[in-house]
């Protein structure tokens, strides 16, 4: 199952590098995410009950914690694949795009589908990195596939701090090889995670204090954390939209991912509560950067990806924090944002097209012309923004319960930086929904109707109900994180 | 008896130092002419340019002062003391235990110092300029040579060159990264202040560039011959100080005669390939602009602190 | 007595790798440039397999042969065609001026010291005293991408960097195990071509390859 689910997105991504810009490369491309989703809905009910599983000579590892990331990846994936189908088609026939540029824009798809599932499924942590990179790699040339100017600069950014951010997270997994080896013994062993949590107690804790500094910095900076965020507005704003919808949903939980289970790790060596106090910071400063910028944005996409640092951040100062409740919270709140974020790019990126711009500006009257465009967007906006009745609410709620418990005075900035973004958002999303576009101002477009409606419904299930079977999945990851 | 044979070692070193200078400079320059295939003027000709100075008149600026006519003969006896001071040919000598490197920079310094004021004493253009380039030079350089020296000396344990001399040829050779950046440095260094291409270049009077020529621009007769002297000697303490500091195998560890003849064997030896260094060095270098002096010198610094710095985190 | 040896070798080799990693940070010609990054990559696989010989580690052979084609003949030689064909000889005068960047360095040469040191103190390895100049390494690459402002010059930067990191590797560990290695290098490789589509790209859409004219996105765009 486990093989199957990788396989399925790498073989996808050789065939359709030599299916290139045919017809139909549009419909194995939704094949193939389809049937990844399908291997890892088989995947999570196998933990769901069988309990952990190592495969492929302990290469693997799935717990409930990465499975249902792994869930949650393939289900975007394929709900993206399913909205590129219309948006990608239209893109080529409006000429933003070339024949080349489809073939590598869909084989780079799948390759950074199978890159995330990778990292969220490898049980070594050298793997890991690799497949981060791996990642970036091969999102880096999609960001810059319209090949304007504005493009190629988000790229080379996205691709020359990722590399930097990178760079130290390997530095920091070899001093975590450094630690691990003089408990495990040389070899390809000790970097597995397994291995590792077995002899957490005993690794150096300065050592690991070092090296998750340097872990923290490094996959920080794939999550857009504060101060290393600059690459994320940049890149999302600049790509085709399905990419900013699985960057902004899907890689930067995957990334958080990393920084968790080495945190888990550290906090058991170190026995301090350094690692959570870093993420508490770089979270809270995330926050509190993100929510301003989005004052000042004038760019639908930019403005929202902005939106994500701000809830990546939330979601890492929740795992700082560390009670059980905050993170039962940030679970939730990686699976809601990404949900919520992916649906939001789907009608920002068809918004754009309908108005042929991203400036908010001339983004106006949604709902006139085309009602599921605009209605999808404020309810996105209204659920990204944390009001009740959706998921996000929920998850917020939850992490601002722990917050009040444990760190009270941290809530002030933390509310304050709820705040300022919820007001931002809708002071901008207002104008572009309502009232009535110049008239020839919109061409007329049929969007993808599943994937936002999907999206839209499982966030209000999510905040209304939470399925019995998330919710034990949730508790079993949160125990593995204490 | 044990004190005369430092004595003697003493005088028999400073001697040397006189007589060799102006050969060794005429080795760099024959080897220069032979590396570019010209016929060189033979070892000799550094002695013929002086005794001709020699025999010259002096002509005085009218407006020169006493610092002027006395400048020759303080930096000449300078680097005459610092000959004697040096560990050449013995870290025995009578001398050497004022052989301390900070002394030998403010030896160095003092010569220098006056070397500036003569050179702007008759207050032509030339011999101003020459001075403040010479100065900045120098401020940049001296930083980095007592880097380069101190990095050795951690290793020596000593700031005395004699020391550090003898801890280098009694211990374990090792290969140390700290020495190597050391060298290098010196090296730079070495260049920068005896004024060798690529900072100021010792064959031309070209009015823009040159530093050391400005500065002398003024004398004549005994007193020109007297800083070249001077300078020649300058140069061959500075190769000096460096085979005690990198290379000092060889120097005699005791007072003692019968050691002489080897000595002065290996100095000749090392001294030799000294001047082939500096020939290749210069060779197929340019001149640089003034401006990137500072740059080539930071270089020095840089590699003067890695070499501190090395001592520390690699060995 | 060989390993004493080795280990002294090796400490010169650690201090060639940071002083090419100097030299990369004030050169200002792209040939220069890239050559001196070929040196660097020459002393890494050099240092690799002196202290897989000492150490009695095999594997690292093949990382020493690894970085030898990889970084010593292959990107050198792919990026010096590239700068020959985008007619690239020199750098801009970087955003920082040349001893500053040096004391910069320097000063990230101590901070590195002071980080390493507990692990220093660790270790038992006869290369732990090259942990310091492997970090150095890393964060003179990073320093370099900094103060730089062509592409190409960035990218060298970026490899230095990685050269730092394979190196902290060795020196701290005797090398990541055999599979990360490999990997690492594979994703070297991509991103080694990715730059080279990148400099085109950039160059056919800015006309140079000076980053610094990609200004256009910030904050407050209209």
């Amino acid at each position: 199952m486990l093989l199957m689910l990788l396989g399925v997105s790498f073989a996808a991504a050789v065939v359709l590098g030599f299916v290139g810009d045919r017809k139909w490369a549009h419909e194995i491309n939704v094949a193939a995410s389809g049937a990844t989703f399908v291997a890892a809905a088989g995947l999570a009910v196998q933990v769901y009950l069988d309990g952990p599983v190592m495969a492929g000579g302990k290469f693997f590892f799935v717990d409930a914690f990465n499975v249902y990331l792994a869930a949650l990846t393939a289900f975007v994936a394929m709900t993206t694949a399913i909205f590129s189908r219309r948006y990608m088609k239209l893109e080529r026939e409006r000429r933003r795009v070339g024949h080349w540029g489809m073939r590598f824009y869909h084989a780079m798809f799948q390759l950074f589908i199978f890159a995330m599932l990778l990292v969220l499924l490898t049980n070594n942590l050298g793997i890991l990195w690799i497949a981060m990179e791996l990642a970036t790699l091969s999102t880096v040339l999609l960001v810059s596939l319209y090949g304007t100017p504005t493009a190629i600069e988000a790229a080379w950014k996205y691709f020359i701090l990722c590399g930097v951010g990178i760079a130290q997270a390997l530095f920091g997994t070899v001093l975590l090889y450094f630690a691990a080896e003089r408990v495990l013994g040389p070899g390809g062993e000790a970097l597995l995670w397994t291995n590792l949590m077995q002899v957490s107690g005993q690794l150096e804790p300065t050592v690991l204090s070092i090296a998750f500094v340097f872990l923290v910095v490094g996959y920080g900076t794939k999550v857009g954390l504060a101060p290393v965020h600059h690459w994320l507005p940049d890149a999302h704003s600049e790509g085709p939209t399905p990419i900013s919808a699985v960057l902004s949903g899907l890689l930067l939980n995957t990334a958080l991912y990393a920084v968790v289970r080495c945190k888990v790790l550290v906090d058991h060596a170190t026995g301090s509560r350094l690692a959570g106090n870093l993420m508490i910071a770089f979270g809270l400063l995330s926050i509190l950067v993100a929510a301003f910028s989005l004052l000042r944005q004038k760019d639908i996409k930019r403005m929202f990806a902005y939106s994500s640092i701000e809830h990546m951040g939330i979601a890492t100062f929740a795992f700082g924090l560390g009670t059980p409740i905050a993170t039962f919270g940030a679970l939730l709140h990686m699976l809601v944002h990404s949900l919520t974020k992916s649906s939001i790019f789907f009608t920002v990126g068809h918004a754009a097209q309908l108005c042929g711009t991203q400036e908010m500006k001339r983004i106006n009257g949604l709902i006139r012309s085309s009602p599921l465009i605009g209605w999808g967007m404020v309810l996105g906006v209204m659920a990204i923004a944390g009001l009740p009745p959706f998921g996000v609410f929920v998850s917020e709620f939850l992490i601002l319960t722990a917050t009040m418990q444990n760190a009270p005075l941290l809530t002030p900035p933390l509310l304050i930086g709820l705040g300022v973004a919820f007001a931002a958002l809708f002071r901008r999303v207002q104008p572009m929904v309502f009232g009535t576009a110049a008239p020839g101002s919109h061409h007329p477009l049929v969007p993808a109707h599943l994937p936002v409606i999907l999206h839209l419904g499982l966030m209000l299930l999510l905040g209304l109900y939470l399925p019995i079977f998330l919710s034990q999945w949730f508790q079993t990851a949160v125990e593995l994180l204490q | 008896m044990t004190q005369t044979f430092p004595m003697v070692f003493e005088l028999l070193q400073v001697v040397l130092v006189l007589a060799l200078a102006p050969a060794f400079i005429g080795w760099i320059r024959m080897l220069r002419c032979w590396l570019r295939g010209r016929t060189s003027a033979g070892l000799l000709q550094p002695y013929r340019d002086l005794s001709k100075l020699f025999s010259k008149d002096m002509v005085l600026a009218d407006n020169a002062s006493w610092i002027f006519r006395f400048s020759p003969y303080l930096v000449f006896g300078v680097m005459v003391l610092m000959a004697g001071i040096i560990p050449i040919l013995s870290t025995e000598l009578l001398l050497t235990a004022t052989a301390d490197v900070i002394v030998l920079v403010a030896l160095f310094a003092i010569a220098r110092f006056f070397l500036a004021l003569a050179g702007m004493d008759v207050g032509t253009a030339f011999g101003g300029m020459g001075s403040s380039r010479e100065m900045m030079v120098a401020s940049l350089a001296e930083p980095a040579i007592l880097m380069a020296i101190f990095t050795v000396s951690l290793i020596g344990q000593s700031t005395s060159l004699s020391e550090i001399g003898k801890v280098l040829i009694d211990g374990e050779f090792v290969l140390r990264p700290s020495m190597a950046f050391a060298l290098l440095a010196f090296i730079l260094i070495f260049l920068a202040e005896t004024g060798r291409i690529p900072v100021d270049n010792p064959v031309t009077h070209l009015e823009l560039t040159m530093i050391h020529e400005a500065m002398i621009l003024e004398y004549s007769g005994r007193h020109l011959a007297l800083m070249e002297w001077a300078h020649m000697i300058k140069i061959f303490n500075f190769a000096a100080i460096g085979i005690v500091l990198f290379f000092p195998w060889g120097i005699s560890t005791s007072a003692d005669l019968a050691q002489i003849p080897i000595t002065l064997v290996f100095l000749a030896v090392k001294l030799g390939l000294v001047g082939l260094g500096m020939a290749l060095v210069e060779l197929p270098l340019a001149k640089m602009r003034l401006f990137r002096v500072p740059e080539f010198l930071g270089a020095a610094f840089l590699f003067a602190t890695l070499g501190m710095l090395s001592y520390f985190t690699m060995e | 007595m060989l390993l004493q040896h080795a280990a002294q070798i090796n400490s010169i080799m650690a201090a060639m790798v940071l002083l090419t990693g100097f030299g990369l940070l004030v050169q200002r010609r792209m040939n220069a440039l890239l050559h001196l990054f070929a040196w660097q990559g020459l002393f890494l696989s050099l240092s690799t397999a002196l202290v897989g010989l000492t150490a009695g580690v095999h594997h690292l052979y093949i990382s020493a042969v690894l970085t030898l084609t990889l970084k010593v003949i292959l990107i050198p030689y792919i990026l010096l065609q590239l700068a020959r064909r985008l007619h690239i000889r020199k750098e801009a005068e970087p955003l920082v001026n040349i001893p500053t960047t040096m004391l910069i360095g320097i000063g990230l040469v101590i901070l590195s010291y002071w980080l390493t040191s507990p692990i220093r103190e660790l270790s038992t390895l006869v290369t732990r005293s090259t942990i310091a100049t492997a970090l150095a390494t890393v964060m003179l690459g990073l320093l370099m991408m900094i103060v730089r402002r062509k592409a190409m010059t960035q990218v060298i930067g970026f490899l230095a960097m990685e050269n730092g990191l394979f190196f902290a590797a060795t020196s701290a560990t005797y090398g990541m195990p055999l599979v990360v290695e490999l990997g690492v290098a594979l994703d070297l490789l991509i991103a080694a071509f990715i730059f080279g589509i990148f400099f085109f790209q950039i160059r056919t859409t800015f006309d140079s390859l000076d980053v610094s004219s990609m200004v256009r996105l910030k904050e407050d765009r209209e």
